[in-house]
């Protein structure tokens, strides 16, 4: 299974699902040169967020912790710990603050 | 035009003249008055209650009493260093030293009292101070430096006060009083004589019933000694006076003010002087009661009523209770009420201990009404006693002497107290408005309470709810040390299992959160080998517990990019490895810079650089000095007997073995430690989780030491201790702080929490009373069996290694964001500007 991230060019595949530890994330290295954090939880569901942390500049929000807020996930930046809900990009900290998201999805390797 | 707002002049910023300003500003009186404030000393209002906490580590500023940017935000004048010389009443002017001169409508004396020196000879000479100002305490400091012997004139509060903090400075200590007991005004003669033995136990001289006849001097017309009134002789080099205080009021006597016979500005009820428009209240004044108020609360009291006076509103000082509860030489001393059982057919009950150095004695009518009493050596009771002063005690009074565990239980708890009863005397508040908040702050900050002396926080922390929730997080209802005792006794080594099994109800089968799971993976990580987990921090699912710091082995910096730091045991480094380090740094392009703790930080590599670096390292003999983890960090030291001509001991020597010995070793907190070979102190072992000074006899402890935000100087924990004591007494320290302290909760704090304190902390690991201390050395015996290089594993593993990648779909690719400039021939981050704003939390 690998795991595919949509962008402006379509579906594109960024890693084998084996390579990603659940309750952490992966940078990935996109075609327009932009970054994105993709993350894998506890039940085996992969999200993509955009990987660069907004109150910093740095492109680290694949490094951070995931966790669950409300029943839903998060990622805690690893620098000043701001939280990012997974599913909306919303920062749950400031609501003012969001990143990007991206539809991603497992597919069998092709 | 407008009318020019009426002027306010106060002379003297002391505790009660602030207490006057924020009284005029939390009833908005600062906006409607023009206020200029004359201070004599150099600084603003501060503690003087607890200015001998200066000697042990506060500093000038944290006694300051005035918030930051009050006087700006009140639009006060204050005035340093510039005291009012004279008052001309007729043209309503105050002229201070420096030649100003300032118009008034009204004006406040809160000019306090200056320390009495009896008229011996030679009591002006060198060495010879007084104690009242932070100037004088420098002084004296100053002066103790080179001196050995010190004496105190003067056995009442202040007087044993300074005694304690001359033998603080390390003198031999005489106190010399003239009444036939210590603290004369406040205790009785069986409390002076338990505060007699206790303080003769901790080595002072104590003469009582003899006056100071004259201060001796030598050549140089320093202090040599005193003459006593029996006729003997002391040595002694310095001399504090502390035989009570006058009222300053010669500012109104020049005025023509009336003032009382023996001293102090008379008032009315209203804090009025004889002059409509002028105040006098604190110490300076005279009460119209008769009596002039050498206590704080009392002041206090009639700042609020000068200030209300001067609104129209309603408020009388007839009179105070001269209640106290301090602790000196460490000792608890208390008094209130009639003290000394003067009214008429009064009675007594006391409890005497002169084995343990405690006296109790409680003064109650003959229908029971408690009228007063003392307490010396224990005086928890203090707290509940005091403001039940006047009514008769739900309970017999010889109940609330007895020491626990003789006779019935007392049920006596704060909840039987009324709703009137005072529980703050600094500040006037009743248990009423104490209840109606929910915590401390909101106490502090609503009522005041709790920010005088202090001696009320016990029974306010007992009439405040509960805590709701000590749990760690939103995914568990534990404290740290709570999951500490579960993982250890339950022998869990998996988070997952952990949260669905001990979470809370909401929180099993989802993902924790970043709070918990790094405490987990610590917990876990510290029990590895009694759990028979594997200790690497990085296997299996403890690889996702782990802060990006432990994920990577290195620490992100703020653009993203990490730094690397070998360990460098005790900071000896052969000229070989230095040249490695700058090699690899040159190579790497890294920035360098050597840090506090006696190693080199190298800053500015990329993710996919760090193996790379570290293999260099590792080859050369480096290993991890976990710059990155909450674990041990550095043992610093100075360079000991070896080369140094003061040194006692090989501090060096110590240094690398405590440093190998703890390296790696998980804890709530990072954690710092030094060793100094003599009492120089070079290696600053006192401001670290656990320090280490030699002396001739072999090794003093130290533990709960802090440099950081809130600076905290060690405890002495352990003296004159040989090479396998120490490390003993460090191994059960360490344990036990791990097994007991809270998430992020360093050791100097752990230590302030611990109920008990230091003492406690001896208790359990000197003399083992809670029979833990084998377990706590097996524990220290399987860390220190089963340490491996973190670094030099992961290198070893392939796998491990596919982390340490900028991008999972482009290996090879370095992060393009990752950039730097040049600096002062190194290399900085070049940071991206950014379109929101800083940090939110």
């Amino acid at each position: 299974m690998s795991v595919e991230l949509r962008v402006a060019e379509g579906w594109l595949t960024v890693c084998e699902l084996s390579s990603l530890t659940p309750g952490r994330g992966v940078a990935a290295l996109l075609p327009d040169g932009s970054q994105a954090a993709v993350f894998l939880d506890r039940a085996g569901r992969p999200y993509a967020i955009g990987n660069q942390d907004p109150f910093t500049g740095a492109h680290v929000l694949s490094r951070g912790l995931l966790g669950w807020a409300a029943g839903r996930p998060f990622v805690a930046s690893p620098l000043l710990k701001q939280r990012f809900d997974l599913e909306s990009g919303r920062c749950l900290d400031d609501e003012e603050v969001a990143v990007r998201t991206y539809p991603v999805r497992t597919a069998a390797a092709s | 035009m407008t009318e020019p707002l009426p002027a306010i002049v106060l002379i003297g910023h002391g505790m009660v003249g602030q207490r006057y300003l924020e009284a005029l500003a939390e009833r908005g009186a600062t906006a409607t008055h023009r206020i200029t404030v004359l201070c004599e000393e150099p600084r603003p209002a501060y503690d003087r209650v607890h200015l001998t906490s200066y000697f042990s580590g506060s500093t000038p500023e944290d006694l300051s009493l005035v918030p930051d940017g009050f006087m700006e935000r009140h639009g006060i004048a204050l005035h340093l260093d510039d005291p009012a010389e004279s008052i001309d009443r007729d043209a309503r002017t105050v002229t201070s030293r420096s030649g100003h001169v300032f118009p008034y409508d009204v004006l406040v004396l809160a000019t306090g009292s200056f320390p009495f020196v009896p008229p011996v000879p030679g009591k002006d000479a060198p060495g010879c101070f007084v104690y009242r100002t932070i100037e004088d305490l420098l002084a004296i400091e100053e002066y103790a430096r080179t001196r050995t012997a010190g004496a105190v004139v003067g056995g009442g509060l202040l007087g044993l006060e300074a005694a304690g903090a001359l033998k603080g400075l390390g003198l031999a200590t005489r106190v010399v009083e003239f009444a036939p007991r210590l603290m004369p005004v406040q205790v009785d003669e069986g409390g002076g004589a338990a505060l007699l033995r206790t303080i003769e136990s901790m080595g002072l001289t104590v003469h009582t019933g003899v006056g100071t006849q004259e201060v001796l001097t030598g050549e140089d017309g320093a202090v040599t000694g005193m003459r006593l009134s029996d006729g003997s002789t002391v040595d002694t080099e310095l001399v504090v006076f502390s035989a009570g205080v006058r009222p300053r009021d010669g500012l109104a006597r020049d005025s023509g003010l009336d003032v009382g016979e023996r001293g102090g500005i008379a008032v009315d009820s209203r804090c009025r002087t004889s002059d409509p428009r002028i105040y006098a209240i604190g110490e300076c004044a005279l009460a119209c009661d008769g009596r002039v108020y050498g206590l704080v609360a009392p002041g206090y009291e009639m700042a609020e009523t000068a200030a209300e006076d001067l609104l129209g509103r309603e408020r009388e000082f007839t009179g105070a209770d001269l209640s106290t509860k301090l602790k000196l030489l460490g000792v608890d001393v208390a008094s209130f009420g009639d003290a000394h059982g003067t009214s008429p057919d009064s009675l007594d009950v006391v409890w005497s201990d002169s084995r343990s150095g405690v006296y109790k004695k409680l003064v109650v009518s003959a229908d029971g009404v408690l009228l007063g009493g003392v307490l010396v050596g224990d005086a928890d009771a203090y707290g509940l006693l005091r403001p039940l002063t006047g009514s008769v005690p739900p309970v017999a009074p010889e109940q609330l002497v007895l020491p626990a565990g003789l006779g019935p239980a007392t049920q006596l708890g704060p909840a039987a107290l009324p709703d009137t009863a005072v529980i703050c005397s600094c500040h006037n508040v009743t248990k009423k408005a104490i209840t109606a908040c929910a915590t401390l702050p909101e106490v502090k900050k609503c009522t005041k309470a709790g920010t005088g002396c202090g001696g009320c926080l016990k029974v306010i922390g007992q009439l405040l709810p509960a805590a709701a929730d000590k749990g760690l997080c939103g995914c568990f209802p534990y404290t740290r040390a709570e999951l500490y005792e579960i993982v250890r006794t339950r022998r869990l080594t998996s988070y997952r299992e952990i949260l669905d099994g001990h979470g809370r109800e909401e929180a099993r089968g989802g993902e924790g959160c970043e709070v918990c799971k790094p405490a987990v993976g610590s917990v876990i990580a510290s029990l590895a080998p009694t759990l028979g987990a594997s200790g690497y921090v990085l296997d299996g699912e403890q690889a996702a517990l782990q802060d990006t710091n432990d994920h990577f082995l290195a620490n992100l910096q703020r653009n993203g990019s990490y730094s690397v730091v070998p360990r460098i045991p005790g900071g000896e480094i052969t000229p070989d490895k230095l040249i490695v380090i700058g090699e690899v740094a040159r190579d790497f392009g890294l920035y360098t810079k050597i840090t506090g703790g006696q190693r080199i930080d190298l800053f500015g590599a990329s993710v996919d650089q760090l193996p790379r670096i570290w293999a260099r390292l590792v080859d050369a003999g480096f290993e991890s000095g976990h710059a990155y983890g909450k674990a041990l960090r550095t043992v610093k030291s100075c360079v000991g007997q070896t080369w140094c001509r003061y040194g006692v001991q090989d501090s060096v020597r110590m240094a690398i073995d405590l440093e190998l010995r703890y390296r790696g070793l998980r804890a709530p907190h990072k954690l710092k430690s030094a060793v100094s070979g003599c009492t120089r102190e070079c290696a600053e072992a006192q401001s670290k989780d656990f320090g280490i000074i030699a002396t001739a006899n072999g090794w003093n402890l130290y533990v709960g030491g802090n440099g950081g935000a809130v600076p905290r100087h060690a405890d002495l924990l352990a003296q004159d201790l040989s090479d396998a004591e120490l490390v003993r007494l460090i191994d059960r320290f360490l344990m036990f702080y791990i097994r007991t302290a809270d998430r992020l909760e360093r050791t100097s704090t752990w230590l302030d929490r611990l109920e008990g304190g230091l003492d406690h902390l001896r208790d359990v690991i000197v003399h083992d009373s809670l029979g833990l201390c084998a377990e706590l050395e097996a524990l220290m015996a399987d860390h220190v069996a089963h340490y491996r290089d973190e670094w030099a594993e992961t290198l070893r593993d392939p796998e491990r290694m596919r982390r340490f990648v900028s991008f999972v779909n482009a290996p090879g690719a370095p992060d393009p964001t990752v950039k730097f400039v040049p600096e002062r021939d190194q290399v900085k981050p070049d940071l991206a500007v950014l379109t929101v704003g800083g940090p939110v939390r």
